[in-house]
């Protein structure tokens, strides 16, 4: 009952041929934001795309609530975790609130339509990302933000216990990048989700994440609450670039050299 | 739901009238009550003959032909996520060619040429799904490029090597039988007296591919969200490929490489009525089948007695239909 939402046990990635991770160890338990950080490369997206099960561990362990990634039923396993890729490729047009009812499809028996309770929860997802009132526009007219919250309304709406988010901020504006980052850390907070994002700004990280994992170029990797792990020699040394901690408006702000 | 139910009731009712149509034309023109009685009793009367042994026939295998290229072409448009695709994008007609004509060239009978063309399309299928089976497999898929280009790489290359090597029959073919070969590489509904297979395998098809309807919505999403929301990609795309295949190489040898319906059938319906696959599919099958069996009565009753390829009447007519579906304002649909 009390198993972590997803614990990684001496866990080793390489792609391309090449040992990105080693070692990595670490439990995500209900009510924790925690982002990734490292460098270009240093395997943040592998280690999402290996926890969602789209590729093999070159060693070590994951378990998703408890229970080996393999052992999981690809639906079941969809109604565990949800997960927001880096990019979208949209190649047909779609109207917004049927592509954000998709995140309904694993819990729709076969035979089922989506009806008025999958609607409310798309609505009520478009709400939160700020996109009420777009549900008839095609996604192929959207700008590059509008697409990354349709896809994170989409995530949303298939109400997962743990959200794995692969630079959820990416394309935001300011305004709508806070927005989302305080809806994930709601959810976390009143809906017990688990959360986990990769992020290159290391202010919002800072200012949002309960905890850090952080990946270096050797591979080694760092985690724990945030605030003991983005020290600025930890940082300096993962990102090769000098880094000073400043506090200012009550914030904790990294400004690079 | 009750729109979709209204789309297929409304596209049934436009396929009955098509083959009231087609029943009632040709040579002997028939009046609707004859017709009537024709279809109910036969007989042994000349109208009854007409009907029961020509046009019936020809009808159906023109509207299940016609069934099969659209369904395909949906089918193949979302495994290989692009608007472009179509039947035989994957190399698939012309296999199915090569086998057939390949037995023209040396003179054999239509069933020979029929066996051939089968031979030549399942050659085709398992050509492709040998040299994309990575493509097809498990966790190879999530790479820098995705399954999807890489599969359709496959099968243009395939599909070129298979017409260089059409060309090449058709050059050292004798004068006698280049029209005969040309007519099949059109596409020709002309004496078809085997409906049944046709008819039965887009029954099939249809209920193989219903059922992976709404999973075939998610993985237009891309194989990454598709694998996030559940939905077994792999298993997925070896079905797909499977049905479209094999829909294709059954049209292909019952009526040649008609061109156009399985290309634009789909695209024309997504245009009109919005892309949820579990409306498109059945409404694919009916509206190919129609549009087919439409252009089939007009192929052969327009410059009677000479026969025109059925498929330049489809695409004569579905350019410029296409062309105004195309640039029109699209109506956004909801969800049913």
């Amino acid at each position: 009952m009390n198993a972590p939402l997803l614990e990684a046990q001496d866990l080793s990635l390489s792609a391309g041929g090449r040992a990105l991770v080693r070692g990595m160890s670490f439990r995500l338990n209900a009510g924790e934001v925690w982002c990734l950080l490292g460098p270009n490369g240093s395997g943040k997206s592998t280690f999402l795309h290996t926890a969602v099960g789209l590729r093999q561990a070159q060693g070590g362990a994951l378990r998703l609530a408890g229970r080996a990634l393999a052992d999981w039923p690809a639906a079941a396993a969809a109604r565990q975790r949800a997960f927001l890729p880096q990019a979208f490729h949209d190649a047909f047009s779609a109207s917004v609130l049927e592509s954000v009812m998709l995140g309904r499809h694993p819990y729709l028996s076969r035979w089922q339509w989506e009806g008025a309770e999958e609607r409310e929860f798309a609505r009520y997802a478009l709400r939160s990302v700020d996109l009420a009132g777009f549900e008839r526009r095609d996604v192929l007219t959207l700008s590059g933000g509008e697409r990354q919250r349709v896809a994170l309304a989409a995530l949303f709406t298939q109400d997962a216990p743990l959200l794995l988010l692969d630079e959820p901020v990416s394309h935001l504006d300011l305004h709508h990048q806070v927005l989302v980052l305080e809806h994930l850390v709601m959810l976390a907070r009143d809906h017990a989700k688990g959360v986990l994002f990769t992020v290159h700004d290391l202010d919002l990280a800072a200012r949002f994440a309960s905890h850090a994992l952080l990946l270096t170029p050797r591979g080694t990797v760092l985690h724990g609450p945030a605030a003991s792990v983005m020290t600025e020699a930890a940082l300096q040394a993962a990102f090769g670039h000098r880094v000073t901690r400043v506090e200012a408006a009550g914030r904790t702000l990294f400004v690079p050299d | 739901m009750r729109r979709v139910l209204l789309i297929w009731l409304s596209l049934a009712g436009a396929a009955l009238v098509a083959f009231a149509l087609a029943l009632a034309s040709g040579s002997t023109h028939l009046p609707p009550l004859e017709l009537l009685q024709a279809l109910i009793s036969p007989g042994d009367s000349v109208a009854g003959e007409i009907v029961t042994r020509l046009r019936l026939p020809r009808a159906l295998a023109a509207f299940a032909v016609g069934g099969l290229l659209a369904l395909a072409g949906a089918l193949m448009q979302v495994l290989l996520r692009n608007p472009l695709a179509d039947p035989y994008v994957l190399g698939l007609s012309g296999g199915a060619a090569v086998g057939a004509l390949g037995a023209m060239l040396v003179g054999l009978g239509a069933l020979a040429v029929n066996l051939s063309a089968s031979a030549g399309a399942l050659l085709a299928i398992a050509l492709v799904f040998a040299l994309a089976r990575r493509d097809f497999a498990r966790q190879q898929m999530f790479g820098a490029l995705e399954a999807s280009p890489r599969l359709l790489l496959t099968g243009v290359i395939m599909a070129a090597g298979w017409g260089a090597l059409i060309t090449l029959m058709l050059t050292l073919a004798p004068e006698a039988r280049l029209r005969g070969m040309l007519f099949w590489l059109m596409g020709d509904l002309n004496g078809v007296e085997s409906w049944a297979p046709a008819l039965l395998a887009l029954a099939l098809a249809l209920a193989v591919s219903y059922p992976m309807a709404r999973g075939l919505n998610v993985l237009l999403r891309g194989e990454v969200m598709a694998h996030a929301l559940g939905v077994r990609v792999v298993p997925l795309r070896r079905a797909v490929y499977l049905v479209a295949s094999v829909a294709t190489a059954l049209a292909v040898t019952t009526a040649g490489a008609i061109g156009f319906v399985g290309l634009v059938v789909p695209h024309a319906l997504r245009l009109a009525l919005g892309n949820d696959q579990r409306m498109l599919l059945p409404a694919s099958a009916l509206a190919g089948g129609t549009l087919l069996l439409l252009a089939d009565t007009a192929a052969r009753s327009l410059l009677a007695p000479q026969q025109l390829p059925v498929g330049v009447i489809t695409a004569l007519v579905g350019v410029p239909a296409f062309m105004f579906l195309l640039t029109r304002k699209p109506v956004k649909q909801e969800a049913a």
